[in-house]
């Protein structure tokens, strides 16, 4: 018995080159990926002057968000959360069904260690003779090699940083500063990061990444159950392994098609095991294989493991679709859509103009020399449209109350500039006599609206009296 | 140690850890994770060394690059002071009865009062300027001594009867325990309440109304309405100072009341005396 040691090196993976349906899926959908993230800020959109041409724009330094015909305020964060909790549910729905569909297509870390790997094909061949020069001494070819494949990633890697900053500000204008270095430090930071994160990630440390440092599969873990679709081996078929001749032996002849091409290195006909991320290529490998020696496909392929009883007996499995279709994912589908739906109306609800109204409560009322009774309050009006807009305020209450604006003169009008918040205070004041002046709380509305197109908005609050 | 187990299975060795009959295995670490423990370990002794880390008897280690939060502080707090120069001397000279709300210098102005006052006036009048019994409400229409932000700047300034200041706003009611008698006391009393209140000795406050020209009305005016030159309050309104009940009324005429300000103007600069000043107006009270 040797002792273990304190740490272990990692065992290089040499995927070998895989074709068929799910290699075909991956790199549509590698394509469809990396084209949605290079090329979103590139994407123009026509807001009128003083605001910005970019349809998707993260502009933190004035606190908007901007999605084509959308535009978020930060207090209407919610619909970021919202989304953010229907991606959430969207993960578990998927995975309850699919089981780690996100790890195996969608995951950045699987869609760029693809591209990695791709590339280093290209430049150092396939399995074997990667394998050859990883054994190989370090003479002017091996040098060769890996400075053109190193150089590669870096300039992916960079690529991937550069398109992040262009989601913060505009793209274009960024570039061109970039370019003659007079951006700002932090995009350059930011660039240097990403490059590396993603040269050292895709390049070096790949399926690390999936076993050590991601939580994901943990939690993914939860989502699944044995209804789940999941890629899984056809042990009852497979075994015993053993070449095609032998009498009694399984459809497996121990190939080992399917390990040589798993990114993750590891081997599905050991079962389920928590470093698969069911990119499904052991499923292209083998039936490749299963069809040049004359067996049906699918011994490995997307199935649940609540079959294997049935299939292990010779009788059919409960078709796809009653896997699918289970209480758990009916209920993820429901919290997603009733979220969906909701963030929908309250798109549309929403009011170009907004107010916020927040009562001054130091202190909760002010007493004149006339024994009128006033309450302050702070009102915040937000113009959303493009242009500068005159807001008129007014209030409606049961009881007699004045409304005044502070440096108003007796005027209810207010300017707010194009896009923008301007803070207000507003007096409203009840006359001693009344009886408002003495009740404990008094309801009222104030409004606000738009002077030249009518459009309103109010909010409630209340008006404290004096009570004696 | 305990006698090293194996894992048949896999021919790792376990921790001896066992729950539920499940075992732990000594699986190494990756040999990355482990540079990386190594790496923060190496950082955070380089860390310790450039920067304040230790913490020793009478303060901390200073660090080999002389980094401090205090000066990185103060250097910010000086670069402040420079960028607002101009609005400062802008501040001090200005007419701010002039200003519109929406004006930059006004903004300015508000902004730097609120935390003058809220360092040094919200003791006595309240973090919402409402004050409180025997310290003015700076938000109401009632002022001793004039709303308007000139006035106001020079009562923020020199302050009311405070001995340190000669400008100090001054006045002093006599306690007229010692002049009048119970009775007269209790009638002018009771003539004060009749000025604000509907219910009343009808006959009681008419002899009221004889001590009181004879005694207040020099300074409160004939009818009550107060005076500003003197900070006399106006006893025919509905704010009170003090407090407007028949007691309340009794002790200040008996006692008198002895109210001091401190001189503002001796302890903070002219332009944080105009802005606490250009903030209370702001209030809704001013004039």
């Amino acid at each position: 018995m040797t002792t273990p040691s304190l740490y272990a090196a990692r065992e290089p993976i040499f995927p070998r080159r895989v074709s068929g349906w799910f290699r075909r899926l991956k790199w549509w959908l590698m394509a469809a990926t990396l084209g949605i993230y290079y090329l979103t800020p590139w994407i123009r959109w026509d807001r009128g002057p003083g605001l910005p041409d970019q349809a998707v724009l993260v502009d933190l330094a004035g606190r908007r968000f901007y999605f084509f015909w959308i535009e978020i305020w930060p207090h209407e964060f919610y619909f970021v959360a919202g989304l953010l909790i229907m991606a959430g549910l969207g993960l578990f729905l998927f995975t309850s069904a699919l089981g780690r569909v996100w790890c195996g297509y969608a995951c950045p870390q699987t869609v760029w260690t693809d591209l990695f790997i791709l590339v280093e094909r290209w430049i150092e061949g396939d399995r074997n003779a990667r394998v050859r020069l990883h054994h190989a001494k370090w003479n002017a070819r091996k040098w060769r090699l890996r400075i053109t494949k190193w150089t590669v990633w870096m300039l992916i890697g960079l690529a991937t940083g550069g398109a992040w900053v262009f989601y913060f500000t505009d793209a274009p204008t960024l570039l061109r500063n970039l370019l003659n270095l007079t951006a700002h430090p932090v995009a350059y930071v930011t660039i240097a990061i990403l490059t590396l994160t993603t040269f050292v990630f895709g390049g070096f440390m790949r399926e690390q990444v999936c076993i050590y440092m991601c939580p994901w599969p943990r939690i993914q873990a939860a989502m699944m159950d044995s209804d789940t679709i999941t890629v899984a081996y056809r042990e009852w078929r497979g075994e015993p392994r053993g070449k095609k001749r032998i009498e009694g032996a399984g459809d497996c002849i121990d190939c080992m098609a399917c390990v040589n091409v798993c990114p993750m290195g590891i081997d599905i006909r050991d079962g389920q095991q928590m470093e698969c991320i069911t990119c499904a290529l052991c499923i292209d490998a083998c039936d490749d294989v299963m069809e040049r020696i004359g067996r049906p496909r699918g011994l490995i392929d997307y199935l649940a493991l609540s079959d294997e009883p049935a299939e292990r007996a010779g009788e059919a499995p409960k078709p796809v679709w009653r896997h699918i279709l289970r209480p758990r994912t009916v209920l993820y589908t429901a919290m997603w859509s009733a979220i969906g739906l909701g963030l929908l109306y309250a798109l549309f609800i929403r009011s170009d103009i907004e107010l916020t109204v927040s009562p001054v409560r130091n202190p909760t009322f002010v007493v004149q020399s006339d024994g009128a009774i006033r309450n302050i309050y702070d009102v915040r009006l937000r113009n959303k449209l493009g242009e500068a807009r005159q807001f008129h305020l007014s209030l409606t209450s049961d009881a007699v109350l004045r409304i005044d604006l502070e440096g108003g003169d007796g005027q209810l009008n207010v300017d707010v500039p194009a896009d923008a918040t301007v803070l207000q205070r507003v007096y409203v004041t009840a006359r001693p006599q009344d009886e408002a002046a003495t009740a404990h709380r008094t309801d009222l509305r104030l409004w606000v609206e738009d002077v030249d197109s009518g459009e309103r908005a109010g909010r409630e609050t209340t008006f404290n009296g004096r009570v004696q | 140690m305990s006698e090293k187990k194996v894992d048949e299975t896999t021919g790792v060795e376990t921790t001896g850890h066992s729950w539920d009959g499940i075992e732990e295995l000594n699986n190494p670490l990756p040999r990355w994770w482990l540079w990386t423990l190594y790496a923060t370990i190496i950082w955070g002794i380089g860390y310790t060394i450039l920067f304040p880390a230790w913490p020793m008897i009478s303060g901390a280690t200073a660090g080999v690059l002389g980094y401090s939060t205090r000066a990185e502080v103060a250097a910010r707090i000086t670069e402040h002071q420079e960028r607002n120069s101009a609005l400062v001397e802008e501040l001090i000279s200005a007419d701010l009865a002039a200003l519109m709300p929406s004006n930059d210098l006004h903004r300015y102005g508000v902004a730097r009062g609120r935390s003058v006052f809220q360092a040094q006036c919200s003791q006595c009048h309240g973090s919402g300027a409402a004050g409180a019994k025997g310290y003015p409400n700076l938000l109401d229409d009632d002022w001793l001594w004039g709303g308007d932000i000139e006035n106001i700047s020079l009562t923020v300034a020199h302050g009311v009867r405070n001995d340190t200041d000669p400008d100090a706003r001054f006045s002093e009611m006599p306690a007229f325990a010692e002049i009048l008698g119970d009775e007269e006391i209790e009638s002018v009393v009771e003539y004060v309440v009749s000025l604000s209140a509907k219910d009343f000795d009808t006959a009681l406050a008419a002899s009221g109304q004889r001590v009181y020209a004879e005694n207040c009305a020099a300074c409160h005016g004939d009818d009550a309405r107060g005076d500003r030159e003197l900070g006399a309050p106006n006893l025919a309104d509905a704010i009170w100072l003090y407090g407007g009940d028949r007691e309340t009324l009794e002790e200040t005429v008996r006692y008198s009341r002895y109210g001091v300000m401190p001189a503002w103007g001796q302890r903070l600069s002219d332009a944080d005396v105009r802005a606490v000043s250009l903030y209370i107006h702001s209030l809704g009270g001013g004039e």
